[in-house]
C-alpha cells in the first residue's frame, strides 16, 4: 500500500514537472475555469464566462484561459480541475457552491496550483473563497418592487432554500415592506440554479397566484419571457442584466462583476504575491451592480431607488438594520443594530412577517 | 431501387458488427461537427478517443475511467436482463438515487463510530433501498397490470425531490453551516469506499461491476433462470408453456436491476462523489440504457460499451478544456453514437436488395 502510494505520488509529481516546463516554454500563465452551466445561459455562468474574457483582454498574450462548461457537481468536476492542472493551469476557478469540495480534495493534490471558490466557506493554504453580497443589489430590488406592485402580491423564484437564497428574501422582503407595509412575498421553490423549462413553470404559477412583480434567483431568462407573455407583470435581470427584456418587463436588475476579481487574482499569481482569502464584496467595491433602472419605472421610485445604493456602496446604510425580529417573532436586531458577517453567512431563518416555512 | 427484405433469421455477423459500423460513422459525422466548428477533426478525434488512454496524462485518465464506467456497467448488466425479457425498467436513476440514500444513511446513522462492519451494512443497504425502489413499478404491474416504462420513469422525478429532501433535511451535514448536504463519507474511513489500490481507480464498485459481469454471463449462459430470461423475450407465449411465471419473471428482473442500480449509487456516494448532495445524481440511469443496448444487451458487451461511453466523456472534457469544443458538441456527438447504433440495426434484421421497379 505505502509503495503504490509513493509510486503515485512520484507519478503525480512527475506529471507535475512536465506540466511545469510546458508552461515556462510557452511563458504564458494558464488559468482555468469550471462552470456549473453552458456559457450561453445569460445569468450566473454567463457572467462568470465574461469575467474570464475580461483577464484576457488585460493580459493579452501573457495569459492563456480554458474553461469546461455544463460541469456536474461532483466526481466529474474533481476530474475536470485535476485535468487542468495536470494541463498546467496556474489558477483554477470553481464557480458553484457544489464544487467545494472536489476544489479542497483536488487542492491537496496540486499544492503550487491556485485554486478559488466561489460561494463556498472552506479554505486551504491554496484554496480561496470569493463571492459577492448579493442581498445589497436585494434590497435596491425589494424597494423597487414594494412601490412597483398594485397587487401587493410579489413573487419570488429561489433556487435552493441555502443560506445565500434566504438573504437575498429577507432583505428583498425588509425593503419591500418599508415602502409598502401591505406587501406580501409568495415563495416557489425551483430546485435548481438553471433549468428554463422550470424557471417559467415557477413563473406562471407566482404570476397566476396574483404576483404582478417577480424576482428570481434562478440564471435563466424565462421567468423574463414568462412575464413578458403574461403582460402587466415586472421582473429583474438576475446575475446578468438581461436588458433584451427591458424596459419592460425588466426593470432592472442585479448583474455579478466578477473581472475586477478575476483579474487582480490572476495578476496575484503572475507577481507571486497571491495568497488564500475570503473575500466578500458588495455595491461598494463594484462586484455587485445595479443594471439601468428602465423608463417603466417612475422618477421618484427611481431616485429612492439610487440613492438607498449610494447609501449602501458608502457603506452609510447596511441592508440588515435593526429593528428587526425573525419569523417566530423573536428578537433578532436591537434599533440601529447591525447584522454581522457570521450570522449573515449562515442565515437559515425567514425575518418576521414572510409567510411559509424554510423547506428542510 | 433500394428495398429493405426481412430476413428469416437475425444475422450473427451484423449484430456484432453494427457496434463497429456505428462507432465509425459517430467518428466520421462528428469529425465532421467539429470541422464546422472550425477544429481539425482529425485532432478532435484524437483528444476523445486516444488522449485518455495513451497521453501524456493517461496515468490520471485511465483509472478515471474504471471510476466513470464502473457504474454504468453495473447499472447496464441489471437493465439488460430485465430488458432480454421484454420488461422495461427505464427508473434506474431513482434506483440509484434512492441506494445512495439508503446506503449513506446507515453509515451516517453510525457516525463517529468506526467498525470494518459499517462498509458491508452500507453496501447491503444500498442494494435493498434499489430493490424496494424498483419493487414498486414491479408490484404494480404484476397486481394491477401498469406500465412499468411510465411508473420507473415517474419514481425518478420523486426519487429526485427525495433526494433534495434529505440534503436539505435528515441527512445534512449538523456541521455544515446550514448549507445543504451531507457529511463528506470520505472523511469518514469506515464508510469510505476509497481505492483499493492507491492511483488505480479500483474501488469496490469496479470489483462490483466485474462481478456482475461474470455473474449475468454465467446466469443467462448456464442456468435455468437465464434461459426463462431469454425465452420470455423472444416468445412469451412458448415461455409460458415451458412453465414460466410472468408475475415472478418480472419482480426478479426488476428487483434485481433495482439493486445494482442501488449498489452503483452506494459505491458512488461513498467513494468518488462523497456526499449526498441535491444535485448528487448526474444521469448514470439514463446512460446506462444506451450502454446496454450499445453492448447488445449482452454481459461482455456492455462491458466493452460501458468503457467506451467513459472514455467519450473523459475524451469530451479534455476536449472541452484543450481545444475550446462547447460542452454541447460533445453531448451531440454521444447523441450519435446511440443514433447511429439503432439506424445502423436495421441491417440485423433486414437486408438491402437491389430491385427493380415494379409497376404499382
Amino acid at each position: 500500500m505505502k509503495l503504490t502510494k509513493l509510486l503515485t505520488t512520484a507519478a503525480i509529481a512527475l506529471g507535475l514537472a512536465t506540466g511545469a516546463m510546458a508552461e515556462s516554454h510557452g511563458g504564458k500563465t494558464k488559468v482555468g475555469f469550471v462552470f456549473v452551466g453552458p456559457v450561453g445561459d445569460g445569468g450566473w455562468t454567463y457572467e462568470h464566462n465574461k469575467g474570464r474574457l475580461a483577464v484576457e483582454a488585460e493580459f493579452g498574450d501573457k495569459v492563456e484561459t480554458v474553461f469546461v462548461e455544463n460541469v456536474p457537481e461532483g466526481p466529474d468536476a474533481e476530474r475536470v480541475m485535476t485535468q487542468m492542472a495536470l494541463d498546467g493551469a496556474k489558477l483554477i476557478f470553481t464557480t458553484s457552491f457544489g464544487y467545494m469540495d472536489p476544489t479542497l480534495n483536488v487542492a491537496k493534490k496540486f499544492p503550487k496550483v491556485k485554486f478559488e471558490h466561489a460561494t463556498g466557506y472552506k479554505r486551504d493554504t491554496n484554496v480561496s473563497t470569493y463571492s459577492a453580497r448579493f442581498y445589497e443589489g436585494r434590497a435596491v430590488q425589494g424597494t423597487i418592487a414594494g412601490h412597483l406592485t398594485k397587487s401587493n402580491i410579489v413573487g419570488y423564484i429561489g433556487s435552493y432554500p441555502i443560506p445565500e437564497v434566504i438573504r437575498g428574501i429577507n432583505s428583498a422582503y425588509i425593503h419591500a415592506k418599508k415602502v409598502n407595509p401591505d406587501v406580501q412575498f409568495k415563495i416557489v421553490w425551483a430546485y435548481t440554479w438553471f433549468d428554463p423549462a422550470k424557471e417559467a413553470d415557477a413563473a406562471k404559477v407566482l404570476i397566476e397566484q396574483g404576483a404582478d412583480v417577480i424576482l428570481q434567483h434562478t440564471d435563466s431568462t424565462a421567468p423574463q419571457a414568462a412575464a413578458q407573455a403574461a403582460g402587466n407583470v415586472y421582473t429583474f435581470g438576475q446575475a446578468s442584466d438581461m436588458a433584451e427584456y427591458g424596459p419592460m418587463p425588466r426593470v432592472s436588475s442585479i448583474i455579478d462583476n466578477w473581472a475586477p476579481y478575476y483579474i487582480a487574482r490572476t495578476k496575484a499569481v503572475m507577481d507571486g504575491t497571491w495568497e488564500s482569502v475570503d473575500t466578500w464584496d458588495g455595491i461598494g467595491k463594484g462586484m455587485v451592480g445595479i443594471g439601468e433602472i428602465s423608463s417603466a419605472v417612475p422618477a421618484d421610485v427611481k431616485a429612492e431607488a439610487l440613492a438607498l445604493k449610494d447609501a449602501i456602496a458608502s457603506g452609510a446604510y447596511a441592508p440588515f438594520t435593526g429593528p428587526l425580529k425573525k419569523q417566530d417573532g423573536s428578537d433578532w436586531l436591537a434599533d440601529g443594530e447591525t447584522a454581522d458577517d457570521g450570522t449573515l453567512a449562515g442565515m437559515n431563518f425567514y425575518v418576521e412577517g414572510i409567510e411559509g416555512t424554510i423547506p428542510n | 431501387m433500394l428495398r429493405l427484405e426481412k430476413r428469416p433469421q437475425p444475422s450473427q455477423l451484423w449484430t456484432y458488427l453494427t457496434p463497429l459500423v456505428a462507432v465509425i460513422a459517430t467518428m466520421i459525422a462528428g469529425g465532421a461537427l467539429f470541422a464546422f466548428l472550425g477544429e481539425d477533426p482529425l485532432v478532435a478525434i484524437r483528444t476523445i478517443f486516444w488522449d485518455p488512454l495513451f497521453s501524456e496524462f493517461a496515468f490520471y485518465y485511465r483509472p478515471q475511467l474504471l471510476v466513470k464506467g464502473a457504474p454504468l456497467v453495473l447499472i447496464a448488466i441489471g437493465l439488460s436482463l430485465g430488458f432480454r425479457a421484454g420488461i422495461w425498467n427505464i427508473g434506474a436513476e431513482g434506483q440509484y438515487i434512492v441506494g445512495a440514500l439508503c446506503g449513506a444513511g446507515v453509515g451516517l446513522a453510525f457516525y463517529p463510530i468506526e467498525g470494518w462492519y459499517i462498509f458491508p451494512l452500507m453496501v447491503l443497504a444500498g442494494a435493498v433501498g434499489g430493490m424496494v425502489w424498483a419493487m414498486i413499478p414491479a408490484v404494480l404491474k404484476v397486481r394491477f397490470g401498469t406500465n412499468e416504462i411510465l411508473v420507473s420513469l415517474m419514481l425518478v422525478y420523486v426519487a429526485e425531490q427525495l433526494l433534495a429532501s434529505m440534503s436539505l433535511g435528515l441527512l445534512k451535514n449538523p456541521q455544515g453551516f446550514g448549507f445543504p448536504g451531507s457529511r463528506n463519507l470520505q472523511q469518514y474511513a469506515s464508510a469510505h469506499n476509497a481505492e483499493l489500490i492507491a492511483g488505480t481507480g479500483m474501488h469496490w464498485g469496479v470489483v462490483a461491476a466485474f462481478i456482475a459481469v461474470i455473474f449475468s454471463y454465467i446466469l443467462l449462459n448456464r442456468h435455468m433462470l437465464g434461459f426463462h430470461i431469454r425465452l420470455t423475450g423472444q416468445a412469451p407465449r412458448a415461455a409460458r408453456f415451458a412453465g414460466v411465471v410472468p408475475a415472478r419473471l418480472i419482480l426478479i428482473c426488476l428487483g434485481a436491476s433495482g439493486a445494482l442500480a442501488g449498489l452503483a449509487g452506494l459505491f458512488e456516494v461513498a467513494g468518488p462523489s462523497g456526499q449526498v448532495s441535491i444535485n448528487f445524481n448526474t444521469g448514470y440511469g439514463f446512460t446506462a440504457i444506451i450502454v446496454a443496448f450499445l453492448g447488445r444487451l449482452h454481459p461482455v458487451g456492455i462491458l466493452l460499451a460501458g468503457g467506451l461511453m467513459a472514455l467519450t466523456y473523459i475524451g469530451g472534457e479534455i476536449a472541452q478544456s484543450n481545444l475550446g469544443l462547447p460542452s454541447a458538441a460533445i453531448q451531440l456527438f454521444q447523441g450519435m453514437l446511440l443514433f447511429f447504433l439503432l439506424a445502423v440495426d436495421v441491417l440485423t434484421n433486414y437486408r438491402i436488395r437491389l430491385k427493380q421497379r415494379e409497376v404499382a
